[in-house]
């Protein structure tokens, strides 16, 4: 059931309405202009947006950094200048947290140098043998597809409490431990095992995105250098190593590049599964920022502000690094 | 327009507040009280923001009484102050933040809340182990649990909801002054001697370390279901839980609610609960205290208390005494038993709680204690910490 030549004119025609009611305008104003400056006019709601829901909130978030008080209004602010910064970098050995004036804040870094790289290189690996996995011709593949993927559309929230039920004293995994016949065992409480559960449960509720672009990226590699590799007997490894790693680089490095950041970012569902704790075991840079300007009173929303400010420092190095990677990548 | 000028919004952890502003329309033709449901969460979190920023609901229950204290509409133009303060004596000093010469009249509380213990009375009598009398210790306390737990294989002798108001309770009795009187946090030998049992009861298994153990920061959190579940002997939470007794325990066991532990300083539990207050940005404050006048009527505390059973604040209900008619002889004991505790609790309770950085110092108990627990700091660098942290809170609100 198509529309018959008449009603594709008629729609057509609806669909040029706006155009053309602009048309004398953008004609009147590159006359103005000059066509050289009309695409800053084509920008420029792109630019607004930006300028008003990322810039400016940066540019508020130095402002707070750098005032004291309780008060929530800028107005009613006092200039401090770096006190805060000089507060959350406040040291006596940055090695070891409890010399430290804001210790909290230095265990959640020394939490995150920690949890950063150990999440983000199981997220990589289990996404990348997830999606080759996926690549191949199984059985189930769309429903398999739909599974590894199902964690990424559910709230971080909803993910966290899942795997408290799951692991809490009382909870599924003990319970069937003591069907079992085992002692029960303190999957939260510990701060070992709460750090490995806590990297466990954000790889489980991200790691499907990550292979949906990986898959992708797998699916864009020729067949044939495959089946030529596989006419020259080269072993699966080698196969793997010389032909997908390589060809998949670009696409790893993107997956890198954003899993860095989402890890660094690393709140929702830790706040839910542990608190940060037991004790700061699992407190990472963005629980401290969010206790410290809004869970604990009075709100300190200026030290706040200048612990986001250094950990955005953090991602603009990251972004930088993925530019220039990227960029090198592309030229050579 | 002249109905939108007639209209508050309330909000509360508890829908009793609803039906009483049910009542109040029907009472007040034309007025509208719209209730929001909020957790208890969001009064600590979210509340303070909205404030901030001169938005957030018109009158709102509150927990940090001195905290917010610069936000709350003085009634006094709009109430009969003089039955406020006859009835509210002991609540309006603390709900005033510290501003020792006002006179402010800021919100009412018809119920005030007790931290105190319960204990599972048919645990004690399965293990043949007598249940300690009143002037008993923590540490007495702490013994008979953990017999008790061992002769009737209970999973836990002891718990205590994560919280420094709780733990407040333990340290005040070992001594702990916590503030001074010039309002400056104090880290004495007392909150030492507290935390230092309250640690070794972690390391001897007497208490789980599922509260205070398995979270960090200042997260709230509470196992009641476990003392209502039968799986601990001794559970220290507050008069808040009594209304759940019956309904959820009903007669599976039995169980009391007992004299406060004592420590070498007093035997103590902290007074508490949730006010009911009127903010500044309103722009009908004439209705806010209208309806804040109308909770604070004595026909109504009455009844919001017969629905929800707990210790009165009004002067009038102490001294007449209340009925409790939905409430079984069990409950009745307790309440009548956290009503004994009132008079028992020291000064240093009251400056505690009237405290305009209380919260900032329960934040920093609750934090810090936890890090104890799990090895990160010692009980001297701790208290440290906590004596740190709020120092720095009470500078940068003062900058």
């Amino acid at each position: 059931m198509g529309l018959d030549g008449g009603g594709m004119r008629f729609l057509r025609a609806v669909a040029a309405l706006p155009a053309r009611a602009l048309e004398p305008v953008m004609a009147g104003l590159q006359s103005v202009i000059g066509v050289r400056r009309l695409p800053w006019v084509f920008l420029l709601p792109n630019l607004t947006i930006v300028a008003l829901f990322s810039l400016l909130p940066v540019l508020v978030n130095v402002l707070y950094s750098v005032t004291g008080s309780e008060n929530l209004y800028p107005s009613e602010r006092h200039f401090v200048g770096f006190d805060n910064y000089a507060t959350l970098l406040d040291c006596g050995n940055y090695l070891d947290p409890s010399t430290c004036s804001r210790d909290l804040f230095w265990r959640a870094v020394r939490n995150a140098a920690l949890f950063v790289p150990t999440q983000v290189l199981a997220m990589i690996g289990f996404a990348l043998v997830t999606a080759i996995a996926l690549n191949r011709r199984i059985r189930a593949r769309g429903f398999f597809r739909g599974i590894f993927f199902f964690p990424v559309m559910l709230s971080p929230v909803v993910v966290a409490m899942t795997w408290v039920w799951l692991l809490q004293r009382d909870g599924a995994l003990n319970g069937i431990l003591g069907t079992l016949g085992f002692e029960r065992v303190t999957w939260l409480s510990d701060p070992g095992r709460a750090f490995k559960w806590s990297v466990f449960v954000t790889v489980w509720g991200h790691m499907g995105f990550y292979t949906i672009i990986l898959l992708a990226g797998l699916q864009s590699i020729p067949a044939d250098i495959y089946e030529a590799a596989k006419m020259d007997r080269a072993s699966p490894w080698r196969v793997f190593t010389r032909i997908t790693v390589p060809l998949l680089k670009p696409v790893l490095l993107v997956v890198f590049i954003l899993a860095v950041i989402r890890s660094v970012q690393t709140f929702d569902e830790i706040y839910v599964l542990t608190g940060g704790g037991p004790g700061t075991s699992t407190k990472l840079i963005v629980h401290y920022i969010y206790e410290t300007g809004f869970a604990v009173m009075p709100r300190n929303y200026g030290l706040a502000a200048a612990a986001s400010l250094l950990l955005g420092a953090v991602l603009f190095v990251f972004t930088a690094l993925q530019m220039r990677l990227s960029r090198t990548g592309r030229d050579g | 327009m002249a109905a939108a000028a007639q209209g508050i919004t309330v909000q509360a952890i508890d829908s009793d507040v609803k039906l009483m502003a049910d009542k109040f329309m029907r009472e007040n033709p034309g007025t509208r009280v719209d209730f929001r449901l909020v957790s208890f969460q969001s009064i600590l979190e979210s509340l303070p923001v909205q404030l901030a920023s001169g938005r957030g609901p018109d009158i709102s229950m509150v927990a940090d009484w001195a905290g917010l204290a610069r936000y709350y509409l003085d009634l006094r133009p709009y109430v009969d102050a003089r039955y406020f303060e006859r009835e509210f004596a002991s609540i309006l000093g603390p709900m005033r933040g510290g501003a020792a010469k006002s006179d402010a009249i800021n919100g009412m509380s018809g119920s005030m809340t007790l931290n105190g213990a319960f204990v599972n009375l048919t645990l004690f009598r399965q293990a043949g182990v007598p249940v300690p009398k009143e002037g008993a210790t923590w540490d007495e306390w702490a013994e008979a649990a953990r017999r008790v737990a061992k002769a009737t294989r209970t999973e836990m002798p002891m718990e205590m909801d994560r919280s420094g108001h709780r733990f407040a309770s333990l340290a005040i009795s070992y001594g702990a002054r916590l503030v001074d009187g010039e309002g400056n946090p104090v880290v004495d030998e007392g909150l030492k001697t507290a935390m230092r049992k309250f640690v070794a009861w972690h390391r001897d298994g007497t208490m789980p370390m599922d509260l205070w153990g398995a979270v960090g920061g200042a997260t709230h959190r509470d196992n009641f279901s476990d003392f209502m579940n039968g799986k601990v002997v001794f559970y220290f939470g507050g008069s808040w839980s009594l209304y759940k007794m019956d309904s959820g325990v009903g007669d599976l066991f039995d169980w009391a609610a007992v004299d406060a532990p004592c420590g070498t300083s007093s035997c103590t539990v902290m007074p508490g609960g949730g006010a009911m207050v009127a903010f500044k940005h309103t722009p009908n404050p004439e209705l806010a205290a209208r309806f804040l006048a109308f909770l604070a009527r004595e026909d109504n505390m009455r009844e919001a208390l017969g629905r929800r059973p707990n210790v009165p604040v009004a002067t009038t209900l102490i001294a007449t005494g209340l009925e409790y008619p939905g409430a079984s002889e069990r409950v009745r004991e307790a309440l009548a038993s956290f009503t004994r505790q009132v008079p028992k609790i020291p000064p240093a309770a009251y400056a505690f709680q009237g405290w305009r950085y209380q919260r900032a110092a329960m934040n920093a108990m609750t934090t810090r204690i936890s890090q104890v627990l799990t090895h990160e700091l010692d009980v001297d660098t701790a208290a440290a910490f906590i004596k740190k942290d709020v120092e720095l809170a009470i500078r940068s609100s003062r900058k």
